[in-house]
């Protein structure tokens, strides 16, 4: 507490002046409004207002029936919505105890893989964008454009696929879309090798993100960031290995773990995994053929009273579903835990210190910020009606208070 | 009297081929933000409408909004509609914008985008293609034409 109000008065002596980024600002398209304490060009702190995009979901959930949060849990954010949708199934299915079969897992893994690579190429492009580099932006998002084929080709459409039911996927993959998904996974694959020597050793990149926007190992483990995030910075931990779901186990693929803790690493960590993911891809796909037909198992959709939660991983990191039943056809209660969640809040003031101003957007895009899931931060305080949107301080300190 | 209508002409002319968009998701799942996004990528090219995108609404032409209207943002959208100069066409782009969409029984959720602001074209789907989107715009332009006699 000592420290922390030493840290306040430093901080009022060195900061000339705040500057409000958002809630309109190019750096991102989404609505989020950044406060950077500025002394002369340094950063010495930021806060983070959250709740431009708060739409209640939990809320929302516990009014719907379990077949209609599908469609809700995929709408919490679009470019993972493939991910929220399974892992809510997933959850379901905890609850009622059902095994999918086969052919669904495999789809399932195929579904989420397609969406991992789509994401990831999506960061790469934003990096590129906020670097100043928008010839990368531009060559990234061409062959995003590929993973956009393939997913349509699976599940037809681009975004929002609709793909899991509870109890197993609403389409099968047919055999003959099965080439051209091969043969556009190869092109991809040529891509990615030059992306990869592109932000290994061009100038531009390396000034931009070699050695900035430090996030320490042992904050880290400090604030339990997840995902890429915190592969990038040494720690080696994946859902996908630690708790295997769907059919990761009997694929042949391997975390990647990068050492050097700045932007430069958490960029090239996607660029690994995006050959993973096409790996795991093309094992899933050679599999496919020899599988038997059915895709799904029937399951009632009253549940009786339980509890249950699934964990998977995001293209961002580790993702919760809890579900409680209470006999009816609506769950009684769910939440939700995100990862950009932890890693936006945790990570920004650590990586943001004693950065130049300039370097702010390249810094922010490369832990992948992506606000739609991370919104839901509004307190209401009943009895006096006040509202207040919960900052960082404030999270912190529950935080301690939790610790202690 | 003649010269000047000649000279409005022209501005409005090229105005009609070059329109500078900006977007604004203002609370939806953000799949249509990525579209509208993907909308200024080689495969779509907005460019090859003369269009650009903007970031700062005191310099754009149209605004492409996407999402329902949460509480926070609505007086910030309101704002963004005044700061950008006449002429203006808005394009309300995904079910969410138009009608609310999968939130429409949310408690943060002030409205449908038609109840803040005019909006000329909208562009439904969840979220709409990229092609769909580039339509919206081209349509726009037909729009802004009607409306301020070009
Ligand atoms: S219309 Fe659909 S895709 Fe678009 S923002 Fe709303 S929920 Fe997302």
């Amino acid at each position: 507490m000592k420290e922390e109000k030493k840290m306040e008065k430093v901080k009022e002596e060195r900061v000339t002046y705040s500057l409000p980024i958002g809630p309109q600002h190019p750096m991102y398209v989404e609505a989020e409004n950044l406060n950077v304490y500025l002394d002369g060009e340094t950063i010495v702190d930021v806060d983070i207002n959250v709740g431009y995009l708060h739409r209640g979901i939990e809320e929302l959930m516990q009014r719907r029936n379990y077949l209609q949060n599908i469609y809700l849990s995929e709408r919490i954010c679009g470019i993972c919505s493939g991910i929220h949708s399974m892992t809510y199934c997933q959850c379901i299915e905890n609850l009622l105890d059902v095994n999918i079969p086969e052919r669904a897992k495999y789809i399932r893994t195929m579904v989420l893989e397609l969406e991992r690579l789509h994401s990831h190429f999506l960061f790469l492009g934003v990096v590129g964008y906020e670097i100043g580099m928008d010839t990368a932006f531009m060559y990234a998002w061409k062959d995003r454009e590929f993973s956009m084929d393939m997913l349509e080709q699976v599940s037809g459409n681009r975004v929002n696929y609709a793909m899991p039911t509870v109890g197993g996927v609403r389409r099968d993959v047919p055999n003959h879309i099965i080439p051209s998904m091969l043969k556009k996974l190869n092109h991809l694959e040529k891509r990615t090798e030059y992306y990869r020597k592109v932000f290994l050793r061009d100038r531009t990149i390396i000034a931009r993100t070699r050695g900035l926007g430090i996030l320490p190992k042992k904050d880290v483990e400090r604030f339990s960031i997840v995902g890429p995030v915190a592969r990038a910075s040494g720690l080696k931990i994946d859902v996908r290995r630690d708790t295997p779901y769907l059919k990761y186990d009997d694929l042949d693929w391997k975390v990647i773990v990068e050492k050097a803790e700045d932007s430069q690493s958490r960029v090239m960590v996607k660029v690994l995994e995006i050959f993973q993911s096409i790996k795991i891809l093309r094992q899933c796909l050679k599999k496919l053929p020899s599988l038997d037909r059915e895709i799904k198992t029937k399951v009632p959709l009253v549940i009786p009273k339980a509890e249950a939660i699934a964990i998977t991983e995001a293209p961002r990191g580790e993702l919760v579903y809890y579900a409680m039943s209470n006999g009816t056809d609506r769950p009684e209660r769910m939440r939700i835990r995100t990862p950009s969640f932890v890693n936006i809040i945790y990570s920004l003031p650590i990586i943001l210190k004693e950065q130049q101003l300039a370097d702010l957007p390249a810094i922010v895009a490369s832990i992948d910020p992506c606000f739609s899931c991370t919104d839901r931060m509004t307190l209401i305080d009943t009895k006096s009606g006040e509202k207040k949107t919960v900052d960082e301080t404030y999270l912190k300190k529950l935080g301690e208070r939790r610790l202690k | 009297m003649v010269f000047r209508r000649f000279g409005e002409r022209i501005v409005c002319y090229a105005r009609r081929k070059s329109p500078w968009v900006l977007h604004l998701d203002t609370g939806g799942c953000n799949g249509c933000a990525i579209e509208t996004f993907a909308v200024l990528t080689p495969r779509y090219d907005i460019e090859r409408f003369g269009g650009l995108s903007k970031a700062n609404p005191r310099h754009s032409d149209v605004l492409i909004i996407s999402g329902a209207v949460t509480k926070k943002i609505e007086s910030r959208l309101g704002r963004i509609y005044d700061q950008t100069p006449e002429p203006k066409v808005v394009l309300a782009v995904g079910s969410c914008a138009i009608s609310k969409g999968v939130f429409h029984d949310s408690y943060n959720i002030s409205g449908p985008l038609d109840r803040i602001m005019p909006v000329d074209v909208y562009v439904p789907g969840c979220p709409p293609k990229p092609e769909a989107i580039l339509q919206g715009l081209i349509k726009a332009l037909d729009v802004w034409r009607e409306k301020y006699r070009i």
